[in-house]
């Protein structure tokens, strides 16, 4: 498995839309390779065949019918960032 | 003074000094009917409640007031709750300590030095300190219910995953949080349990099963019920004392009719890798919604998109969160998403094999709950983030497996409380309720 450097938390933080300081980076990145090296064990469970479980117990999906509902709450109500009906957000591009 | 002026006082009085709340009611209401009139109840702080706060402990929702209940809020309203106000927390329940969080560190009654355990830590204290009837509601992922239930001397019910409506909880991970309860006793319990579980169309994840009066059940009568006892859990890092106060409480379950026989869960061992690589990677995509623009902290909109948001979420989120957002974020990148998430989703199957083959000859599982008695703040400061996951080594298989369990005060070790870890099958809290209050009867 690759090394987890510097370049790869701050690669990571990037995706994650993270700022980090340079000593959060020093820090995490020393934190991620003792908590990874720790969770090397699982290579020693032999999951041939075995099947993911995503939850505890098997969850059919449920559907609604596609009606159209009343919303029932204001979405604006919690912003300090809207004009008009609409939030207001960064620049896209 | 009237008896609400009574009871705020109270609650005002128990924060100055274990700050146990993020937020206290202004007012509550006495004239509500139902089972559960005349009793406060608390709400850990990442359940939605309409018009008070609700932040899960992170700054990064710090003003946030939502405009509904959550549905388990919702249903003990129905029944004539006060709601006294909301528990301190680790920020979106990552901790095991309560050390993480943005509003104040709850202490422990017993020992102020000491940690409440977490991440429902506001809850335990409370539970202990309040001299007025008061059940808290409470949430778990990996052992957020059992564990302050164990440090702080309380009873913490976690349910099986889907029993009890997630609906208008704040996520940590979807695929393991149950909404639960941490009372004083076994009975008050078993009142909070039975109202707010059942199934709810608003969770896609609701179990369908109806809601059930679990107080008729306890009648102290476990005469012929199977217990099995993990002997991984018994092993190393767990305190001699606390296993030998478990094993003298299995002892008068045994004279109570119980069987008892030793059982082994072989996979015990890498359930702590496997549940910090779901709960982690699950997280980190449960909070990257949180961006400073529409609710809870928004800072002045800077720069381009990408800039904004990730300015917003450095402000907001603690280190523990930001941490958990890194990790989880690399267990799904391309390239190593079969190593460590897909893996450890495999090994959560093998686990839940573990259970499932040890509950077809057994009723109950019985364990300590944690292998320390709550440590001291001093001593958690010099703890790596890996030793405090190594804490959690005994909660995380049954967490991860959505199974019920249950922590009941078991003596003391050094003058601080200890648990004693029930756990059952899918659905068979019923069970689990049983065995803690005939030990509860018979413990004095």
């Amino acid at each position: 498995m690759a090394e987890i450097t510097e370049d790869t938390v701050k690669h990571v933080a990037k995706i994650a839309r993270l700022d980090l300081t340079e000593s959060e980076i020093k820090k995490f990145t020393q934190q991620l390779k003792d908590i990874l090296e720790a969770f090397k064990k699982l290579d020693e469970v032999d999951t041939t065949n075995v099947k993911p479980s995503f939850h505890p117990q098997e969850i059919k999906n449920v559907l609604r019918n596609d009606e159209p509902k009343k919303w029932k709450w204001d979405s604006l109500a919690n912003t300090k960032q809207k004009e008009g009906k609409y939030f207001k957000g960064p620049r896209a591009v | 003074m009237t008896k609400t002026e009574n009871i705020l006082k109270k609650a005002k009085d128990i924060q100055k000094k274990y700050s146990c709340f993020v937020t206290i009611a202004d007012k509550i209401d006495t004239n509500g009917k139902g089972k559960l009139r005349g009793i406060a109840v608390s709400v850990k702080d990442n359940i939605c409640t309409k018009g008070m706060m609700s932040t899960a402990g992170s700054k990064i929702l710090e003003g946030y007031i939502p405009q509904f209940d959550a549905t388990v809020v919702e249903r003990v309203r129905k029944e004539g709750a006060m709601i006294i106000g909301k528990t301190t927390q680790d920020e979106f329940g990552f901790g095991t300590f309560s050390v993480n969080s943005a509003f104040g560190i709850p202490k422990n009654p017993h020992d102020i030095e000491r940690t409440c355990g977490g991440s429902s830590g506001g809850a335990g204290c409370l539970t202990v300190l309040a001299d007025f009837p008061h059940i808290a509601i409470a949430e778990s992922t990996g052992g957020s219910i059992s564990c302050p239930a164990a440090f702080t001397g309380t009873v913490g019910l976690t349910p099986t995953y889907g029993r009890v409506s997630r609906w208008g909880l704040i996520d940590y991970a979807n695929s393991l949080d149950k909404i639960g309860v941490i009372g004083k006793n076994v009975k008050d319990v078993a009142l909070l349990f039975s109202i707010i579980s059942g199934h709810d169309p608003m969770d896609s994840t609701s179990l369908d099963v109806k809601q059930e009066d679990f107080t008729k059940y306890l009648d102290g009568k476990i005469g012929g019920l199977k217990i099995g006892i993990p002997k991984e859990y018994f092993e190393k890092g767990v305190d001699e004392k606390i296993k030998n106060l478990v094993m003298k409480a299995v002892k008068k379950l045994e004279e109570l009719g119980a069987k008892v026989e030793e059982v082994s869960l072989p996979n015990t061992d890498y359930a702590l890798a496997s549940y910090y690589i779901i709960a982690m990677s699950e997280a980190s995509t449960n909070l990257a919604k949180f961006c400073g623009m529409r609710y809870g902290l928004q800072p002045e909109l800077k720069g381009n998109y990408d800039e904004s948001f990730s300015n917003a979420r450095k402000e907001g989120f603690g280190e523990e969160a930001k941490r958990r957002v890194i990790l989880g974020t690399y267990a799904r990148m391309a390239g190593f998403r079969d190593a460590y998430y897909l893996k450890a989703l495999k090994v959560r199957t093998k686990v839940i094999e573990d259970f499932k083959n040890a509950f077809k000859k057994f009723d109950v599982l019985i364990a300590p709950t944690m292998p320390v008695v709550a440590p001291k703040f001093d001593e958690i400061a010099k703890l790596e983030p890996i030793e405090v996951y190594m804490m959690d080594i005994l909660t995380v298989a049954p967490n991860l497996a959505g199974i019920p369990m249950i922590s009941v005060p078991c003596g003391e070790v050094n003058g601080m409380p200890i648990g004693l870890h029930i756990m059952g099958d899918h659905l068979q809290e019923k069970k689990i309720l049983q065995v803690a209050y005939a030990y509860e009867k018979v413990k004095k």
